[in-house]
């Protein structure tokens, strides 16, 4: 295989490591900051919130390990385990770990009052709708592999670092809309949400096998046995990300509906 | 939601739970079996049609979905009390030949999604996998009516 040129050089390299490490450490740090202020109260913060957000950093780092970058870099292969990572698995764990709940539980009634009052806003609700995240997370792999954009962001460390922080945005985006357990007022039924989820599942495995039939992307450096083997892996650690996801979704909706049938009152219900 | 169904037997829904995951079963077993193991199947093939592949993908979609909607519901109608037995086992093998024969025809035959095996005489694979169908259908309708019978008198006030 031919070798190529790398973007950043063995100096520029060492920040690139450093700052997306620093926002993962400074992260994990406001969150465990935040159970441990919740541990007088007279709810305990649950530990397994706690233990999938450590989880959902952890791909992260594992994700922007400096081998695996190094991988990602010359190999498309390496670039979709990233993908994966970043985009599909990591934001699993950070939305399961709820960690807006555990900020409107933490922050003075003040500020909480505000992010609430940004969660029932107009633009929030539309960015936050599911067919939305749809467009900006699938869509955004659409315009990813079947434009120029993605050998674009071989050559320019910007597009490279945006393309993702859109996968980590655009993924969480998306698994929060739903199957979130954080408060999300106005959030569509669990039908429309379904459909959005299928649309999701279909439009990933179609552009997965269309990117192996017809070799995408296209104009790199990549020979067509790699661009194979990295859009199977697609489809398949896709597949995986997407059936924890329907599992999440459905688990949501059988606790949800046990609470509509043992209500012994339906008064008690209504005025829930 | 339907709060005053609850204990009783729902036929509709344990039908259905059977079918999804029947369906989903049937699906896994052709991903699993005749794509991993065997490697018979090809991930894709030179003569899918371009409309087949994003059926490939709607399907797809809809099997992963399948599996997890029938255990799900499955286990909320073993929470109400009201899974009727007779008819999921009759929607599973009902789920499952209408499964194996849809793939047969329409994916194999009409959609030309991928064959069976490669470099043999496909007659004997297709009729092989077509008589299976048919005779999970058969199971799951043989199932049906014995449910049937047996959940008469609850059928009756439905």
């Amino acid at each position: 295989m031919e070798t190529m040129e790398h973007h950043t050089g063995a100096g520029g390299g060492t920040l690139a490591v450093a700052i997306p490490y620093l926002l993962i450490a400074a992260a994990l740090a406001a969150y465990l900051f935040a159970v441990a202020r919740q541990r007088n109260s007279l709810r305990p913060w649950s530990r397994w919130r706690t233990i999938s957000f450590i989880v959902g950093v952890s791909l992260l780092a594992v994700a922007m390990s400096p081998s695996l970058v190094r991988y990602a870099h010359h190999d498309l292969r390496g670039h979709m385990i990233q993908h994966l990572l970043i985009g599909m698995l990591a934001p699993l764990g950070l939305v399961l770990a709820a960690p807006l709940t555990l900020m409107l539980r933490t922050l003075p009634v003040q500020s909480a009052r505000v992010v609430t009052s940004v969660l029932r806003s107009w633009a929030f609700q539309w960015l936050s709708h599911p067919v939305t995240a749809l467009l900006l997370n699938i869509g955004g792999m659409y315009l990813l592999y079947l434009t120029p954009l993605y050998a674009l962001t071989l050559t320019n460390p910007y597009m490279h670092h945006l393309v993702h922080l859109h996968f980590l945005a655009a993924g969480y985006l998306f698994t929060w809309s739903i199957a979130g357990p954080d408060p999300a007022p106005g959030r569509p039924a669990m039908r429309t949400r379904l459909v959005v989820l299928f649309i999701s599942i279909a439009a990933h495995a179609y552009l997965s096998k269309f990117m192996y039939a017809y070799s995408w992307p296209r104009n790199t450096p990549h020979d067509m046995e790699q661009i194979r083997e990295a859009a199977q892996l697609m489809y398949y650690g896709g597949d995986f990300a997407e059936l924890l996801l329907v599992i999440i979704l459905f688990a949501s909706w059988y606790r949800d509906s046990s609470r509509h049938a043992y209500s012994l009152n339906p008064q008690v219900q209504r005025s829930r | 939601m339907n709060d005053d169904k609850q204990h009783y037997p729902d036929i509709s829904r344990s039908r259905w739970a059977g079918i999804l995951i029947g369906i989903g079963i049937m699906a896994a077993v052709d991903e699993i079996v005749f794509h991993q193991l065997l490697a018979w199947h090809h991930f894709y093939d030179q003569s899918t049609l371009e409309i087949g592949l994003l059926t490939d993908g709607l399907l797809h979609a809809a099997e992963l979905i399948a599996i997890v909607a029938g255990f799900f519901l499955l286990a909320d109608l073993r929470r109400r009390h009201s899974l009727v037995p007779l008819w999921a086992w009759a929607g599973f093998f009902l789920g499952m030949g209408g499964f194996q024969l849809f793939d047969g025809i329409v994916d194999h035959k009409v959609l030309r999604l991928h064959q069976i095996r490669y470099g043999v005489n496909l007659l004997p694979y297709d009729l092989a996998w077509n008589l299976a169908a048919v005779v999970l259908l058969l199971i799951g309708i043989w199932l049906a009516f014995r449910a049937r019978a047996a959940t008469k008198p609850i059928a009756a006030d439905r």
